[in-house]
């Protein structure tokens, strides 16, 4: 118990000076899209839930949040609660709906409902349709710090962060997220069990849905802009990547796929054009076939290995 | 001319007869994705990416080999085919034992792969591919112009449809495949080769796709995206109809390609997300589908 403590001491302390070595808005997109993961492997890792939409929540919360923020002028604070709230209601829409089946209809179920509200925002009048919701003030945190400093904000969105990853930490280890895990290992037994696998489903559906919209929110105060691509399946299919990459139902596996796919994306992007998609494409495809723990789960596996043998 | 509700009739059936024409997309992709679901338990992610990539061999073959429409509806499907073999037995024959989610995430990777490719080759735009001498024109039904083109598509993958419709319930080859779905190992047990019929189902269905995309070359633009915009409606086109029965994929793909060319006509901002609205409707009222059957 002590050691993890003092690895979760060491990596907070890296993560407050990052930004002093890194640009810090860099970090902040990978912080952002790890939260994303995170929220995503509530679901899959320790529910068994493959929610293919779930950009849906990203990007609904991100043109929240912008709307309000720079249109409503709420100040930052009330800007992300409003789009979180918001990712969470529509989560619980679409939840509803979609544990009516489960397994691969679950999946198709949830990338037709996002792809519904894709064209949605498409035509509706307060996203700017392609070109987004453009300039969004970043504002003052509780009306005295000034977010338009980048280290102000990292240190801003650090804390959100590490307030969500504390309560995913806190949900997985409830009662309550050992019922989910129950769940995704044998649903029927749950339900002989007495409970009500639905209304757990949704509930975590729902807190998913909730985290999701917050990293989105966080992405449109870091970028001022909200846009389509973030409700595009695009997304969504690469916030399964990072789960997958670096490891479904571990904890620490969103984050480090999160990293690397964003770093990779960023070091890429001006080299090889739209090659991007195909490097993803067949990350996905090793992944899949040779290396389904992800990077965290293989190296959990090894350090297993090597302590048993000694 | 005449009108339907404040609507000039020839405009009412030309975006009729549009709808039936992409419904005839929809039942023909969804029936593949339903045949090989059956026998692979997959959800082929990547059946948008070859139904385009059908489309594409069929631009590449006029265009830098000279082979003409019919040649391209016999050899495009064909070489899609090719494609789908190879990736079964060199990818998808290791996921049957795991869980079906990696089958779909290993097909949304090749999606990716096939769509980045094309897209790097040729851009986002669209490439141009004429119509058939045979079918420029239209006929003139009286109350209508019928473009001689749309008629073929739709009488094309019905055809097609019902063709793979008959082999399936009627032919001793479709016997063997609907007792391996039922249950592999038995029918292994009875000295049929299941591992082959499962590679030539995959092979098959995917050149459902290809043959799908090639009839939809002259009729849209052939776009590297044309093939993941279409494949989630398709999703959605699935979960109403349920997979169970292959004559409700036919008449579920083209009802609601149906629908969809009604929504163009009287409340054109619904077009695009009228299917998913019929899906959400459907999954409250009968979760497991139309034609489907609760597992």
């Amino acid at each position: 118990m002590s050691r993890s403590a003092i690895g979760y001491g060491i990596l907070l302390a890296l993560m407050l000076v990052a930004p002093a070595v890194v640009y810090p808005v860099l970090v902040m997109k990978i912080l952002c899209f790890a939260l994303f993961a995170c929220a995503f492997n509530l679901l899959i890792g320790y529910t068994g839930l493959l929610s293919f939409g779930h950009a849906v929540f990203l990007g609904t919360a991100g043109y929240v949040a912008g709307h309000s923020i720079k249109v409503w002028g709420f100040p930052p604070e009330l800007g992300l609660i409003a789009a979180a709230l918001a990712a969470a209601g529509l989560g619980w829409v679409i939840g509803s709906l979609a544990i009516r089946r489960s397994g691969i209809y679950f999946a198709m179920i949830t990338l037709a409902l996002a792809q519904m509200m894709y064209f949605f925002f498409l035509q509706a009048p307060f996203t700017g349709g392609e070109d987004g919701l453009q300039d969004v003030p970043r504002g003052k945190l509780l009306g005295f710090i000034d977010l338009a400093d980048d280290y102000n904000l990292y240190y801003f969105v650090l804390a959100i962060f590490v307030f969500a990853f504390w309560l995913i930490h806190r949900t997985i280890h409830s009662p309550f997220g050992q019922v989910l895990k129950a769940i995704r290992e044998n649903e029927a037994r749950a339900i002989s069990l007495g409970y009500d696998v639905a209304k757990y489903k949704l509930l975590a559906f729902v807190l998913s849905a909730g985290l999701a919209g917050l990293a989105g929110a966080t992405k449109t105060l870091v970028f001022r802009f909200a846009t389509l691509t973030d409700a595009h399946w695009h997304t969504s299919g690469e916030v399964v990547l990072m789960t997958l990459l670096g490891g479904m139902g571990t904890v620490f596996g969103p984050v480090v796929g999160a990293a690397t796919i964003v770093t990779l994306q960023n070091e890429l992007a001006d080299k090889v054009g739209s090659l991007v998609t195909v490097i993803m494409g067949v990350i996905f495809v090793v992944c899949v076939l040779a290396f389904r723990r992800g990077i965290v789960g293989e190296l959990g596996a090894l350090y297993k290995r090597m302590t048993g043998r000694r | 001319m005449s009108e339907i509700f404040g609507i000039p009739i020839q405009a009412f059936m030309g975006q009729l007869m549009l709808g039936l024409v992409n419904g005839s997309f929809y039942a023909t992709l969804s029936l593949g994705l339903a045949v090989i679901f059956g026998m692979l338990n997959i959800i082929n992610f990547a059946h948008g990416a070859l139904y385009m990539a059908g489309a594409m061999l069929a631009w590449m073959g006029l265009n830098y080999f000279g082979i003409g429409y019919w040649w391209s509806l016999l050899l495009a499907p064909l070489g899609v085919g090719v494609v789908g073999i190879f990736i079964e037995r060199s990818m998808l024959q290791w996921l049957y034992r795991l869980d079906h989610l990696y089958g779909l995430l290993l097909t949304f990777g090749l999606a990716l792969i096939l769509e980045g490719l094309f897209r790097d080759l040729y851009g986002v735009s669209g490439l141009p591919y004429s119509i058939p001498e045979e079918f420029a024109g239209a006929y003139n039904l009286g109350f209508m112009f019928l473009p001689k083109y749309r008629a073929w598509v739709i009488l094309a993958s019905l055809l097609v449809c019902l063709a793979t419709w008959f082999v399936i319930e009627k032919t001793r080859l479709g016997a063997y495949l609907r007792a391996a779905t039922e249950n592999p190992q038995l029918t292994q047990a009875f000295g049929i080769n299941v591992p082959l019929m499962v590679m030539l189902t995959y092979g098959f269905g995917v050149a459902l796709a290809g043959f799908a995309g090639v009839l939809a070359a002259p009729a849209m633009q052939i776009s590297p995206l044309m093939g993941s915009n279409l494949i989630i409606v398709v999703f959605a086109v699935v979960v109403i109809g349920g997979m169970g029965s292959i004559l409700g994929s036919i008449v579920t793909g083209l009802g609601l390609g149906l629908i969809e060319g009604l929504t163009k006509v009287f409340y054109p901002e619904a077009s695009s997300t009228v299917v998913f609205i019929i899906m959400a409707i459907v999954l409250l009222v009968r979760p497991a589908g139309l034609f489907g059957r609760e597992k």
